[in-house]
């Protein structure tokens, strides 16, 4: 069946594809990248003008590269890495050391990649937390143990009989068991936990707390106080960069270099990629998705449609209501994607100093933060909840040109400043809602330039450019429904098998031949492949012996 | 130490400490209750605050009495008579546009227009069905994962399963979906009326430390509801005669009740507990030893830390107890007019979700709600013995007050009861002019009262993280102890407090193997 053209030919509407992915994001371009590794006819169709989704690099400033979404990496799947050789075509992941959280009073927390000179900083602020965070990480390690094979697996269904998703569910029912009580009881209470409390049971000082609820908040509508936010730690904390969990670190030339790596080695495996092809519809004939539509009107035929855009702009805005069923449509409608943080880019003309900071310091090359109590991140999270930006907001701020030379001119610097907390509309008198107008992205990105100064004065003059991004910009260009990075908030009732929704997480969608591979499915968002690759093993596995040779896809790697 | 001279000593005489001596007593042991105040009950009361006028001086309503202490104990036989069988719900509104749920959790509705109506029709539904895959668990000693926890147990689990099974395979996704969601998401998008979207955001964070938008909160719903699918009911004389009730069916049974003993020691002798120590000095001897009091009470303090190990003291210092609610009891000189409510239902001004939402941002930081929300009851409605003739009183729990307040209680304790009156005064014009005399309990003064460790109502903050066999703490949570003839029964045990006796119930069991 294979297509023998070139793949940069482009293509008459009578040529039937094996396969039409919609969006050239990470996930979708790794379900693309198993997919024609496989022997099929791939096309990937990109509404901008430049691939990667939320995984991009750009210049917007003459000589300076920003990430412009995503900003680290550490999440993304080493198995995924490996099967895509990705590496030989051209990502390399930076590992970047530690970083610091500013306090109020002039002091700082630094932070190491290191355990022990972590442990040696945190007992200049606490010996007692020192003791306890050898205890800390050894637990968060035992949990991360437990649920990173989950990650690269399809969730059964628990609603069904059928005997796969019978004897998955007595696999996970095994794994919880073989934990003994204790153990048990600790990670379902740190998976229902609030971080807050949760840290309260190791640490006192509330300067290193609010470091460790940082990966705990990032990206969802939730603050450090609220139940599941320990989950959502996890989340980030299981991530690796060269083996080492829980490290991060910086892709070489911006996130946009992981998404080039994936494309390119798409394209080395016969895959075809379109940018500028904004999808306008995807088509269902005789009961079953036979294709997309473009906005000019194009119809691409193929024998199945893979959606890497989130679960609302699939179904709600590309689709005919009429094919989908209506208790399917309604769960979609109350899909929470509220989007709870914005981004600044910046081009700087020199290097921030930082003066609670010794002469060299380390931390300027990783993380740096301004919220020193788990209290002003709450109250951060409050402001969102009543509809505004956070006043005092909390950022995860990283100069990533202080590792990677290509981001920015020498002696010049590109930083990236992620900002919590950030609503998706703002509140407008005592009930209503209105959209985000340029002047109010102007007053949260000076809110947040403001608190920066603070803490580096003179930091404002250094300034050559700024990109502020709220979750209006981020729905605009990169199609993120109401501007949430993970497509989908990651709270219990959407995550496992109710991610997307109840009944549907098995990456098919409620239309034959139509598959979801975006971060909207199971485990979830961040740059990690992995939805991605599981589509892409469920969708092999559902053409049974229609595949000659399917690409080599690897199980998890266990956490030692 | 003497020869014991009792099977079971148990420690505290509240519902929980009487549902568990009833149990035993009826079982043919010998069975010693003791109690630190002067009438059994513990948070079921009944007491004059103001020369003339009495009122419930902790609970206040009756929403889970364990079904089979009733039939067991037969309190009615002793005196229990229900004032009201099944209280009504009003959702106040200061325009007078009330809210009201008639029957068992607004079996039928007054005051919804008719789309609302189906709307809450279907969610009520929805909320009862997934309630009962619960109800089974509650009289169970909680099953531990990877070991057997008793045949009858794990007859329970499955019977829940499968009850689950049969819900259908939307509905069963549709628990699964819902389990951990908050409460607030799901009246927003299933509801429309703000009145009912507050009552039942309120309902579910009632005693919790959450709010309506933390995750877990709907499950906290789920568990209130499990309980009496929602029926509230009343006893006639108040909470306090139901607790006379139950101790008098409880030494017809053959127990024994002493009260103003104070137990300050849990006595062992290394291998196992053989009794206690009064604050007097005096030792009883005991089998067994039964302790109603809170767990970290129990064993750090009545116990000792030193008889107790490490992992488990820290899992005992990491229970949360953390009081969110306030009691303002009034004495009025004339009926309160909240705008034509019926002062023989349970009034409950939370006028939004969003209201109970930002009542509770404050408590985070260890501050009182300056707009609390709060659940009223008038005994006087029902029963004229509670207040002069043409007098009233209101029993009031208001949310959210913290335990420790910054600036301390001293301090605030004026401006938090002025904030309550100030809310009181928007819904009942006038009410200000009516109050003859005032007492308010905060989180602290209800800890001091009450032995309640934090102000916490259930010895132990009611949370999907501190239930089953994580309540109180995993190791300690099938009512038996590390330290053998040391058990639990309390609120701190699981399925939690409110005046139900089903721990102390399930206890016994344990007690008597017969789980």
């Amino acid at each position: 069946m294979k297509d023998t053209a070139a793949p940069s030919t482009p293509r008459s509407s009578n040529c039937i594809w094996d396969a039409v992915i919609v969006g050239a994001g990470h996930n979708g371009l790794v379900t693309a990248n198993y997919l024609a590794r496989s022997g099929l006819d791939v096309l990937v169709v990109e509404k901008n003008d430049w691939i990667g989704g939320a995984a991009v690099s750009r210049e917007l400033y003459p000589g300076f590269t920003y990430s412009n979404c995503s900003y680290v990496c550490s999440l993304f799947r080493p198995e995924i890495m490996r099967d895509l050789d990705l590496p030989a075509h051209g990502l390399q992941v930076l590992p970047y050391e530690g970083g610091a959280v500013f306090q109020r009073d002039g002091g700082y927390l630094a932070t190491y990649r290191d355990h022990e000179a972590n442990r040696r900083e945190i007992a200049r602020h606490s010996p007692r937390d020192a003791e306890n965070y050898d205890r800390y990480a050894r637990d968060l390690m035992r949990h991360c143990r437990f649920i990173r094979p989950l990650l690269m697996r399809t969730p059964p269904d628990p609603a069904s009989f059928k005997p796969r998703d019978l004897s998955e569910m007595a696999y996970l029912a095994r794994q919880f068991l073989a934990l003994g009580a204790d153990e048990a009881a600790d990670m379902v209470r740190f998976w229902t936990m609030s971080i807050s409390d949760y840290l309260d049971e190791y640490f006192e000082n509330d300067t290193l707390k609010a470091y460790m609820t940082v990966a705990a908040i990032t990206g969802t509508a939730l603050g450090p106080m609220s139940p599941g936010t320990a989950y959502v730690l996890l989340h980030h904390y299981m991530g690796d960069v060269d083996g080492n969990i829980g490290a991060w670190g910086y892709a070489r030339g911006g996130m946009g270099a992981v998404s080039q790596a994936l494309a390119a080695s798409f394209r080395g495996a016969g895959g075809t990629l379109r940018e500028n092809a904004p999808v306008a519809r995807i088509l269902v004939r005789s009961g079953r998705a036979e294709g997309v539509v473009l906005e000019d009107g194009e119809e691409i035929l193929a024998r199945r449609v893979i959606s890497n855009m989130d679960v609302k702009r699939t179904f709600l805005n590309c689709m005919d209501p009429t094919d989908l069923p209506e208790a399917f449509l309604g769960r979609v409608r109350s899909f929470k994607s509220r989007g709870s943080s914005g981004k600044l880019n910046i081009a700087l003309d020199g290097a921030p100093e930082f003066p609670a900071l010794p002469d060299g310091s380390p931390c300027l090359r990783g993380d740096l933060h301004f919220t020193d109590s788990v209290e002003r991140a709450e109250r951060a999270y409050d402001d969102w909840k009543a509809g505004r930006w956070s006043a005092d907001p909390f950022q995860d701020t990283m100069i990533p040109s202080m590792i990677d030379p290509t981001m920015a001119p020498p002696g010049k610097h590109f930083m990236s400043c992620f900002v919590q907390y950030c609503p998706p509309k703002l509140r407008n008198g005592a009930d209503g809602e209105r959209d985000w107008t340029d002047n109010d992205r102007d007053a949260f990105g000076k809110a947040v330039i403001d608190q920066i100064e603070d803490y580096a004065p003179g930091f404002k003059q250094r300034i050559l450019h700024v990109e502020v991004r709220t979750p209006r910009e981020l729905e605009a260009e990169v199609g993120l429904t109401d501007g949430n990075i993970f497509q989908g908030e990651l709270t219990f009732d959407q995550l496992l098998f109710n991610r997307p929704v109840p009944g549907y997480a098995q990456y098919r969608g409620p239309v034959p031949d139509l598959w979801m591979c975006g971060s909207s499915t199971h485990p979830g968002g961040g740059v990690m492949g992995a939805p991605g690759r599981n589509a892409a093993a469920e969708i092999l596995r559902s053409m049974r012996g229609g595949v000659g040779n399917r690409a080599e896809m690897r199980d998890a790697y266990p956490v030692l | 130490m003497p020869t014991p001279s009792f099977d079971a000593i148990i420690i505290g005489g509240g519902v929980n400490g009487l549902a568990c001596a009833g149990r035993l007593a009826q079982a043919g042991q010998k069975v010693l209750v003791l109690d630190a105040a002067d009438t059994p009950g513990g948070g079921a009361l009944t007491a004059e605050f103001a020369p003339g006028y009495r009122v419930d001086g902790l609970a206040h309503l009756v929403t889970h009495l364990d079904a089979r202490m009733l039939a067991a104990l037969k309190p009615e036989g002793h005196g229990l008579e229900w004032a009201v069988g099944s209280m009504a719900t009003t959702a106040l509104s200061s325009d007078g546009g009330h809210l009201t749920l008639n029957g068992a959790y607004g079996e039928n509705v007054q005051g919804l227009d008719e789309d609302e109506a189906q709307r809450w029709a279907a969610l009520r539904g929805r909320l009862l069905r997934h309630t009962e895959i619960l109800r089974p668990l509650r009289e169970i000693t909680p099953p531990l994962p990877g070991k057997g926890g008793g045949k009858g147990n794990l007859l329970a689990l499955g019977r829940a399963g499968l009850n689950l099974r049969r819900l259908g395979r939307e509905d069963m996704q549709e628990f699964l979906r819902m389990i951990l969601i908050n409460v607030h998401d799901v009246v927003q998008e299933d509801l429309t009326d703000d009145r009912l979207r507050g009552l039942l955001a309120f309902d579910a964070t009632l005693g919790t430390f959450l709010g309506p938008r933390s995750p877990n909160s709907l499950f906290l719903l789920w568990h209130r509801l499990s309980g009496d699918a929602g029926r509230i009911r009343w006893p006639r004389g108040g909470m306090g005669a139901l607790a006379s009730a139950l101790a008098e069916a409880v030494r017809a049974a053959g127990a024994e009740l002493r009260c103003a003993a104070r137990v300050d020691r849990v006595l062992s002798d290394g291998d196992r507990a053989t009794g206690v120590r009064l604050e007097s000095g005096e030792e009883i001897a005991a089998r067994c030893v039964i302790s109603t009091a809170n767990p970290r009470t129990t064993f750090l303090d009545l116990l000792g830390a030193r008889q107790v190990e490490t992992g488990l003291v820290r899992r005992l210092n990491n229970i949360r107890m953390r009081g969110t609610a306030a009691k303002l009891h009034l004495a009025l000189k004339g009926a309160p007019d909240f705008r034509g409510a019926d002062l023989r239902h349970r009034l409950v001004i939370a006028p939004s979700s969003d209201t109970v939402e930002n009542a509770f941002n404050h408590i985070k930081y260890g501050e009182f709600s300056p707009a609390p929300v709060m659940e009223i009851t008038c005994p006087t409605a029902h029963d004229s013995g509670f207040a002069p003739d043409g007098h009233h009183v209101l029993s009031i729990v208001a949310q959210y007050a913290p335990y420790s307040l910054r600036g301390g209680w001293e301090a605030g304790r004026d401006a938090l009861q002025a904030a309550i009156l100030k809310q009181l005064e928007a819904h009942a014009p006038g009410i200000g002019e009516l109050v003859t005399a005032v007492e308010l309990l905060t989180p602290a003064d209800i800890a001091a009262r009450h032995g309640l460790v934090g102000g916490s109502w259930h010895q132990g903050d009611l949370a999907v993280e501190q239930m089953l066999f994580m309540r109180p703490a995993v190791g300690i949570a099938r009512y038996a102890t590390p330290m053998p003839g040391l058990w639990l029964a309390g609120a701190g045990s699981h399925p939690g407090g409110g005046i139900s006796g089903t721990a102390g119930w399930n206890a016994a069991n344990e007690i008597l193997g017969a789980a």
